[in-house]
């Protein structure tokens, strides 16, 4: 048992809470209509069109959360600029922040 | 004021290593930036290392009209001698690697400007 | 002579020995080299398990005097202060090793399987990657801190650039050298600075003599950027990604804990060399560092295509987690009263999370390297449907999966709930963005699961060799059991470590005697 600030955690407890949860969302599972057979459902309904085959509509990784980065476009136009690539830019940053941190410093010193 | 020269070149070496490192665009002349920093940061240990009046620390090799009784205020521990040694030693590995690097970048991408050599991005 | 005297000694001689001795044998024979390197990490492996145990025990730091005839005498008869580099273990620095000593044992199984040509080179490199790292942990000297810190930064360079076919894996080598030399230098010229100031190299011995003057400022500042920047927390964090994504397959796995090792560097110069006279502007900085690797790390991670460097973009994120805890830990070692307790929670879940952070992740990239070497295609967009035929790789990513966004009952979920509960008493705000960071996670890692698992086939792959199963099952084996037995690594590993942290005068004092 790993004691929080406010709380513990214990995995042990979990895993049984888990199973008794699975066992239970089981028992109402099977509660349900049984001369359902496989097969026999209907094809999907897809606007009336005929489905095509898995292959072509497989969402390949570029397209997942399409719609996510097309609203934050702004974002990651400015993100894009920063990742340039230019060694340079690396170098900059990391002489920036200490010059950053240099002038805090001695602000702090002086106020 | 004399005895300041060091340090101010210090400086001055650092910042002419760190102009080349951040606005030349050539892999070769940021080399070559790196290690004008990397000596100034080794001038700096070496002028740490000076005591005014002070001998090396080789017993049989003092310098003529040494009492015994003032060597152990004179002697120089020579740690900032090693240290220099040390850096300078690490300073031609870095170097060379990134030389070498440098190398194999012309042979692939045909060009040495850090403009262009950037496929890795975003 | 007394053999168990020397372990700390032993533990970096060892591996530099068998580093320059692995050329020679490849020579001969290619197993014979495979059985050497493994057999003398495997030693490697049995001293630090024995010095830990030395540690635990002792309760105080153990400290070993390089080139002395009494290793324990730190400070010679004829003088007042220590000259001999000095080797100083306490919990934290054993904690740190032992995290470097198991991923590189790991890394190396893994390796086995696929580091055929130019084997002799990889090994070489790969111990002396280890060397580096173990010296960076165990010395308790400065400047022995900055030679380390080079033998890291050239074997990782000279190791990113392993894979010589792919002409990109040398940009990402040299961006990641030219970096790394800069931070190495900044760091050489602190040293410089204190040996100026106090005729000082010792960090215990400094950190006794601290007077925090201005030149002080100036070197903490050098060293905290140096490893701010090293330990790859956004904004400087762009060569990160480049690096772990050109890294062959395990290299990925063990840079993660290179980086740590920086992390461990941070931790010493805020917590011991500087201890009570850090300005609070230090752990404000942390935590704004840790805020915007967090956020830049999942929101770049999200638009990747090609596998290995989503990952590393995720590897940034989970950075930003332990470093947002340790600047709380920081804020509540400065302060006292009421935030001094939250500070030390925040501190254990930082420290822990240092642990699962590179087993999570580490397994991630284990996984992705062995996809990689068995399709020869890095792009997501070109693969699919993998889980057809690698159904084992597939079971250890869902498990790394699961635990690098922090679900239930893993271990990464334990140690991110000590994380967000005691920054929460801090400022609600730093634990929202860490949740809602946590939830970007998980769908970062879906997405790789979604386009290169599940699907239709798409590309014809056979399951990765047995050295490389072997490598990610121990790995996924250490994150269940982390997972479902919490308590006992934060009882026994991490709270000592962070005692240790906190009890700076006990690290000080086994120096120099006050």
């Amino acid at each position: 048992m790993l004691r929080t600030i406010e709380g513990y955690w214990d995995p042990i407890l979990w895993i049984i809470a888990f199973i008794i949860i699975a066992i239970i969302a089981y028992i109402i599972r099977s509660a349900g209509r049984r001369e359902h057979k496989k097969g026999e459902q209907a094809k999907p309904y897809f606007s009336g069109v005929e489905i095509p085959s898995d292959e072509e509509i497989h969402v390949s990784g570029e397209n997942i959360y399409w719609g996510f980065v097309e609203s934050l476009k702004g974002y990651y136009s400015i993100m894009k600029k920063m990742h340039a690539g230019r060694i340079n830019d690396y170098v900059a940053w990391f002489v920036g922040i200490s010059a950053i941190l240099f002038v805090a410093i001695f602000i702090m010193e002086v106020s | 004021m004399i005895y300041n020269l060091p340090f101010m070149t210090v400086i001055a070496l650092i910042a002419i290593g760190m102009y080349a490192i951040l606005f030349r665009r050539n892999l070769i002349k940021i080399a070559i930036g790196i290690t004008i920093v990397e000596s100034g940061v080794n001038l700096f240990l070496i002028t740490l290392g000076y005591r005014k009046g002070g001998i090396a620390p080789i017993f049989t090799n003092l310098p003529p009209g040494t009492t015994p009784e003032e060597i152990p205020g004179k002697m120089v521990l020579p740690v900032p001698q090693a240290l220099t040694l040390t850096s300078i030693v690490i300073g031609v590995a870095v170097l060379a690697l990134i030389l070498s690097l440098a190398i194999q970048i012309y042979r692939n991408y045909g060009t040495l400007n850090a403009e262009k050599v950037r496929r890795l991005k975003e | 002579m007394n053999l168990m005297e020397h372990l700390p000694a032993l533990i970096i001689a060892i591996p530099l020995f068998a580093a320059f001795l692995t050329p020679i044998i490849d020579r001969f024979s290619k197993k014979g080299r495979d059985a050497f390197v493994f057999i003398f990490m495997a030693l490697t492996l049995i001293l630090v398990v024995l010095l830990a145990k030395d540690v635990f025990d002792s309760k105080v730091p153990i400290t070993y005097v390089m080139g002395a005839s009494d290793p324990h005498q730190t400070i010679p008869t004829q003088s007042a202060v220590p000259i001999r580099i000095i080797l100083e273990i306490d919990a934290m620095s054993i904690f740190m090793v032992i995290i470097s000593i198991l991923i590189s044992f790991i890394g190396l199984i893994y390796s086995f399987s696929h580091i055929k040509e130019g084997g002799g080179k990889f090994y070489t490199l790969f111990l002396l990657m280890l060397v580096g790292m173990i010296g960076m942990e165990l010395t308790g000297d400065l400047f022995n801190l900055f030679v380390f810190l080079e033998i890291l930064s050239i074997s990782s360079a000279a190791l990113i650039a392993f894979e010589i076919k792919r002409e990109t894996s040398f940009e990402a080598a040299i961006k990641y050298i030219v970096i790394s030399s800069i931070a190495a230098l900044f760091v050489l010229f602190a040293v410089g600075l204190f040996y100026g100031e106090y005729n000082l190299l010792n960090i215990a011995a400094i950190a006794n003599a601290m007077k925090f003057t201005r030149i002080d400022k100036i070197a903490l500042i050098l060293l905290f950027s140096a490893f701010v920047m090293k330990a790859g927390t956004a904004p400087m964090h762009m060569w990160l990604p480049d690096a772990y994504g050109e890294a062959p397959g395990a290299v990925s796995m063990v840079l993660i804990a290179t980086t740590q090792a920086s992390l461990y560097a941070l931790l010493r110069v805020c917590f011991t060399l500087y201890n009570e006279s850090l300005p609070i502007i230090m752990p404000a900085t942390l935590i704004l560092l840790g805020l915007a690797s967090i956020f830049i790390g999942v929101t770049m991670a999200l638009v990747q295509n090609d596998i290995k460097r989503l990952i590393a973009y995720a590897a940034v994120a989970e950075v930003g987690y332990i470093v947002l805890a340790i600047g709380v830990g920081l804020y509540g070692f400065l302060k006292s009263g009421e935030i001094e307790g939250y500070g030390i929670k925040a501190l254990q879940g930082g420290i822990f999370h240092i642990f699962n952070d590179v087993l999570d992740v580490g397994l991630m990239f284990l996984v992705a390297g062995g996809v990689i070497y068995m399709t020869k295609e890095r792009n997501m967009n070109k693969l699919g449907g993998l889980a057809h035929s690698m159904k084992y790789s597939s079971i250890l990513f869902l498990i790394g999966l699961a635990a690098v966004a922090g679900l239930p009952p893993l271990n990464g979920f334990a140690s991110k709930l000590m994380i967000y509960e005691s920054i929460y008493k801090v400022s609600p705000i730093l634990s929202i963005v860490a949740i809602l960071a946590s939830i970007l996670m998980l769908s970062i890692f879906v997405k790789i699961f979604q386009s290169i698992f599940t699907g239709p086939k798409v590309i014809e792959a056979n399951e990765v060799p047995k050295c490389m199963l072997a490598g990610m099952i121990v790995i996924a084996g250490l994150i269940i059991f982390f997972g479902l037995f919490p308590e006992m690594i934060v009882k026994n590993l991490v709270e000592p470590a962070v005692n240790a942290l906190l009890n700076y005068g006990e690290y000080i004092s086994a120096v120099t005697g006050v």
